[in-house]
């Protein structure tokens, strides 16, 4: 299996799409010749040409809308929108229009768009480039919500975002970009939604981690390793579906679970988490669900002040620690 | 103002197809109205008496697999793309049988197959989607067009500009239908409107007309007009059809008394009725008698009834459908 960063994953399953299926576009700000601020579609203009990968002004909901449109009448859209605060900006057009859609057609219509945006702070952006906002989108009915970890899940829930005939949206932490991970070249290569990845296999307590967070996870793991404390790493990989019995499973193994991501964690993708946790590992539980969610403040600009909003190995093992009373 | 077709250009046959359709459009109006007076239908519902011929006009010109998107105050749209009598209603009382099986209501109907979709109960949030659909036919290289209609309400929206932008840009198959009742809800559009309303699409190089909403024939070949031009591949344009609401705002906006006065609403009843301006000409035109205009109007109040009726007699959805159709 060829080694690809997890840009060149996501890169990869465009194209792969784009080559398979003729109504696949991708439409945004700055995604022909530059190629996203981040480079991730680089060279897809090159092959695909100016009618598939298409620079629009900036105008977040009115491409967003055109979108949408455009996916009720044929086509397949994969809506670039370059930052996840930039949700805020089209919330109408995905919330109200793309999700309520195929329900309030009583299935007539569909929308078979992908929203392909970005997540993640500790890049010194401060507070409106730096949210992590997937909450906001797992909490409407009628989209499907989609956070890859690693290269080779980037590219197999790729593929499968752009094939399903609702509309998806893609988060991608911008700290991701440059990890490196074997990723199948195999062209059939999808990942179901809704299927939990064990990233890693432990006994002791069960860490549900979410995109980058699983990274975050890893390193807590190996310092905890050292406390003799084994942790097993659930990876949801998507929040809607949710593999709510792959969670279970793994704590009612362990006994004891944190939920981590990198979303606020009041109201968060954390206390959704934990709350099924309870509710369906309950007997189970050997010591109350924790979460570890970024800090309820706006992402601050200065280093000192930012790196303290966000979860981290150290914190992730200190509450490991406390949980399992070593 | 644009000129208004002569009678060798509509024809006998489409003539009265469209006065039929007018027809159509303002009885299911009352009947609804009825409905909803009557507690038999549940929500809410915004009339389309008073602008019946913008509708009809714009959708004459059109062929069923153009597309069109709608507004809260759709019911004349949907009809005049086709929508059938007896599953609007069924819908409008949140039957199973009807357009979106009851999840919808009065402010969604969509019909896929003529073309419709969907009506949008956000003001101005279709205009992206009748873009994209525009977009879709350039894309394809069909010679579709679509056509979004909204109130002069969505000239507040930013959406409306950012996408009549990328529609210039890109010569999509789109034209604005803006229909200008005169009020946002309940305040004068002069209000809220600041300027000249034309100089906003002309300001994006896209072409513009104005005509009279309540003449179905104008109307009819302004959107002939710009429905060919659009098929050929000569981009955007954007309709201003100056036109009359009725009734209220919604059914139940009845103390009007604070935002328009009597003699306005008096006055465009009697002389700027759009029903009453088209059977006249029809008349003129030696196209119909009063007798075939009373004919028509027989015909549609029975359609009408069949209509109610179905929808009376048709069941709810199951409890069980609640969570059907949530993905495809």
């Amino acid at each position: 299996m060829p080694e690809l960063t997890f840009a060149q994953a996501v890169n990869a399953a465009l194209a792969e799409e784009m080559r398979r299926d003729p109504t696949v576009f991708i439409i945004g700000e700055d995604v022909a010749e530059a190629g996203t601020p981040f480079k991730v579609l680089s060279g897809l203009v090159e092959e695909f040409g100016t009618s598939r990968v298409v620079d629009t002004p900036i105008s977040e909901p009115g491409f967003t809308g055109l979108g949408v449109g455009a996916a009720m009448t044929g086509l397949r859209p994969v809506v670039d929108l370059m930052f996840g605060d930039f949700l805020t900006l089209i919330m109408d057009q995905l919330g109200n229009q793309a999700a309520k859609a195929h329900y309030m057609s009583g299935g007539k219509l569909k929308v078979p768009m992908t929203v392909r945006t970005t997540m993640g702070a500790t890049r010194r952006s401060a507070a409106q480039h730096s949210q992590s906002l997937q909450a906001w989108v797992a909490h409407i009915p009628g989209l499907k919500v989609v956070l890859p970890s690693t290269p080779a899940d980037a590219k197999g829930l790729w593929k499968t975002a752009i094939r399903d005939d609702n509309p998806v949206v893609v988060i991608e932490d911008k700290m991701d970009y440059t990890v490196k991970g074997e990723v199948p070249d195999d062209e059939d290569f999808t990942i179901p939604f809704g299927v939990v990845d064990v990233k890693r296999e432990g006994e002791d307590v069960t860490v549900v981690a979410t995109s980058s967070m699983v990274r975050v996870a890893q390193a807590a793991a190996e310092l905890l390793e050292d406390d003799g404390i084994s942790v097993e790493i659930v990876d949801p990989r998507t929040l809607v579906p949710l593999d709510r019995h792959g969670i279970v499973r793994s704590v009612e193994k362990t006994g004891r679970a944190i939920v981590v991501d990198e979303g606020h964690q009041s109201y968060g993708v954390t206390a959704e988490i934990a709350a099924v946790i309870a509710d369906q590992a309950f007997w189970a539980l050997d010591a109350p669900v924790k979460r570890l969610g970024a800090m309820d403040v706006p992402v601050p600009f200065s280093p000192t002040l930012e790196d303290v909003t966000v979860p981290t190995p150290e914190l992730l093992a200190q509450m490991a620690r406390a949980l399992v009373g070593k | 103002m644009s000129a208004t077709v002569s009678r060798t250009e509509i024809g006998a046959e489409l003539a009265l197809d469209m006065y039929r359709r007018m027809t159509r459009i303002r009885l299911f109006e009352e009947q609804a109205n009825d409905l909803y007076r009557g507690a038999k239908m549940p929500g809410l519902t915004h009339l389309y008496i008073g602008e019946e011929a913008i509708a009809v006009g714009v959708c004459s010109a059109l062929r069923r697999d153009d597309w069109i998107t709608s507004t809260h105050r759709g019911h004349g749209h949907c009809l005049a793309k086709g929508a059938d009598v007896a599953r609007m209603f069924a819908e409008l009382l949140g039957k199973e049988a009807g357009y979106c099986r009851g999840k919808g209501g009065s402010m969604h109907i969509a019909d896929h197959e003529n073309g419709n979709l969907g009506a949008n109960a956000i003001v101005g949030g279709s205009a992206g989607i009748a873009t994209g659909a525009a977009y879709s036919a350039k894309f394809r290289g069909t010679d579709q067009v679509a056509v979004c209609f909204f109130g002069e309400g969505a000239l507040g929206q930013g959406l409306v500009y950012e996408v009549m932008n990328m529609a210039a840009l890109w010569q999509l198959p789109v034209i604005y239908v803006c229909e200008n009742n005169m009020y946002n809800e309940y305040t004068h559009y002069l209000e809220a409107t600041a300027g000249d309303i034309l100089a906003r699409p002309k300001a994006f190089g896209i072409e513009t007309r104005e005509v009279d909403g309540q003449d179905v024939r104008a109307v009819y070949s302004v959107t002939a007009e710009l429905v060919e031009r659009a098929r050929n591949g000569s981009g955007p344009a954007f309709v201003l059809a100056n036109t009359y609401r009725y009734h209220g705002h919604h059914v139940g906006d009845v103390d009007r008394a604070y935002y328009r006065s009597k003699d306005e609403e008096t006055l465009w009843r009697d002389e700027r009725d759009p029903l009453a301006i088209f059977g006249r000409w029809l008349e003129e035109q030696k196209l119909a008698t009063p007798e075939d205009l009373v004919r028509i109007a027989d015909a549609a109040r029975a359609e009408i009834e069949a209509g109610v009726q179905f929808a009376l007699d048709a069941p709810f959805p199951d409890p069980s459908q609640v969570t059907e159709d949530l993905y495809a």
